[in-house]
């Protein structure tokens, strides 16, 4: 709601996306929030996920630290990709989706609605599985909360972006539910790096400043698609 | 002379034209003093890998022209480019290990450009995927342009990432052709290998292209 009088003051174009954005993504999240269905099986999916890692290694041969970045990110991978696919099948139930078409809003505040839903949703279910993660691989973050936060942010930013657009094509496709990871995996691969590398860094206790190529790379991953993501949306849904 | 039969005849003569690139890069081309007869295989590969960004570009291209146009042709053309761009993929991955074999002593190896290429083959498998998986022509060539740009603007970010990647954790033993300035006579073969590959990229998508023209035209004559 702070967005509503933040955009506002530059023209109202600007205002008027984001306050239909906010409008669209308050709905799906109410939606989620009082089903719960969604976000609770994804919250289990990755708690199980992250139990089936600590039986996919081998715990005296291999330090827990050197594995930790990948097991997080892999997870976190997994349940986006989960959260990214239900985005646009709710909108398929009724003909939502027409409905949304015909209002009188921009395309692009549709994509921002879904971006934020879908930033929101990955987000809860981060927020479950980092606590998850520090209990079950006993990874130290305390001192580092606050970075790592900003690079699960900064990665995670990246590749819903692109999700987000993809989701809202594979819902037309036949296998949608296998198209998006096909489709949308090596997307994944220049966020997924980045992140690992830095989260290790931040682990093992070295200074952000030595992963700095990485943090700007995704800075420049995340403008680019945001913008690609929002320029090409329309294509998408427009009849 | 229809489409398909120009494209026909602009793959003979391309195919043609690469046996001739066999025989002077096996017989009038020098071996190279430390790789010995295993170089030969660049004169394949490289051009190979050269098409195939080609193809990647060209589809990225079209599909910008179509958003702008709605021009099917242009459609056509991507997907026809797709089709080919996987194809010469396959090459430069297959006769990439043949010779990285004797060569690196090992198959495969996690080497920047190796991983950049087959993120390329990736992106040309799910391009073709999902035009499989949309019926409908005008939404299938709205959503294969959007993947196609989105394709085309990934790439950099590959690039660089493995190349970070890389750099931060370097393989110590991975022997790397140093690229030399390549003697004249090699240098040749491999320039006219590069045109026969142009040639070979032009007339299979000639006739990729007319192929899907038939198809449409089969299509709307059922319907």
């Amino acid at each position: 709601m702070g967005e509503e009088e933040s955009g506002k003051g530059n023209g109202s174009s600007v205002g008027d996306i984001l306050r239909d954005a906010w409008t669209i993504a308050r709905k799906d999240l109410i939606l989620e929030f009082r089903s719960r269905t969604a976000f609770l099986s994804a919250a289990v999916f990755t708690a199980l996920v992250l139990t089936v890692f600590n039986f996919g290694r081998d715990p005296t041969a291999v330090p827990t630290l050197d594995l930790a970045p990948s097991i997080l990110w892999v997870t976190f991978t997994f349940a986006a990709m989960l959260a990214l696919n239900r985005a646009f099948q709710l909108e398929l139930e009724n003909q939502a989706l027409d409905g949304l078409l015909v209002a009188p809003i921009s395309l692009q505040s549709l994509y921002l609605a879904k971006l934020i839903a879908n930033l929101v949703f990955v987000g809860v279910v981060q927020a479950v599985g980092l606590p998850l993660f520090v209990l079950f691989f006993n990874v130290p973050i305390g001192g580092v909360l606050l970075p790592l936060i900003a690079v699960i942010a900064l990665a995670t930013v990246g590749f819903v972006s692109v999700g987000t657009l993809f989701s809202a094509m594979v819902i037309r496709t036949r296998f949608a539910e296998l198209m998006l990871p096909v489709l949308l995996l090596p997307f994944l691969i220049p966020p997924l790096i980045g992140a690992v590398q830095m989260t290790a860094a931040l682990l093992e206790g070295r200074p952000l400043s030595e992963v700095q190529g990485w943090l700007r790379l995704l800075a420049a991953y995340d403008i680019f698609f945001l913008a690609v993501a929002t320029i090409l949306f329309p294509n998408t849904v427009n009849e | 002379m229809t489409l398909a039969q120009r494209g026909r005849i602009v793959s003979i003569v391309g195919l043609a034209l690469l046996a001739a690139v066999y025989v002077r890069a096996l017989a009038f081309t020098p071996v190279e003093r430390f790789q010995g007869e295993a170089q030969k295989i660049f004169y394949v590969h490289v051009p190979a890998a050269w098409s195939a960004m080609l193809a990647m570009g060209l589809v990225g291209c079209s599909s910008i022209l179509y958003l702008i146009m709605k021009d099917p042709r242009y459609d056509r053309f991507a997907a026809a480019s797709a089709e080919v761009g996987t194809a010469f993929s396959l090459v430069m991955l297959t006769t990439g290990p043949l010779w990285a074999r004797p060569i690196w002593g090992t198959w495969w190896t996690w080497d920047a450009r190796l991983t950049l290429t087959l993120f390329l083959f990736f992106l040309f498998l799910g391009y073709l995927l999902m035009r499989g998986a949309v019926s409908e022509p005008t939404l299938r060539a709205r959503y294969s342009a959007v993947l196609g740009i989105c394709g085309l603007v990934l790439l950099p970010f590959i690039h660089l990432s493995v190349y970070l990647f890389r750099t931060l954790h370097p393989q110590p033993i991975v022997l790397k052709p140093s690229a030399p300035s390549l003697p004249g006579n090699m240098l040749a073969t491999l320039l006219f290998s590069f045109g026969v590959f142009t040639l070979l990229y032009i007339g299979f998508v000639t006739q990729s292209y007319a192929i899907s023209l038939q198809h449409e035209a089969r299509a709307a004559a059922n319907a």
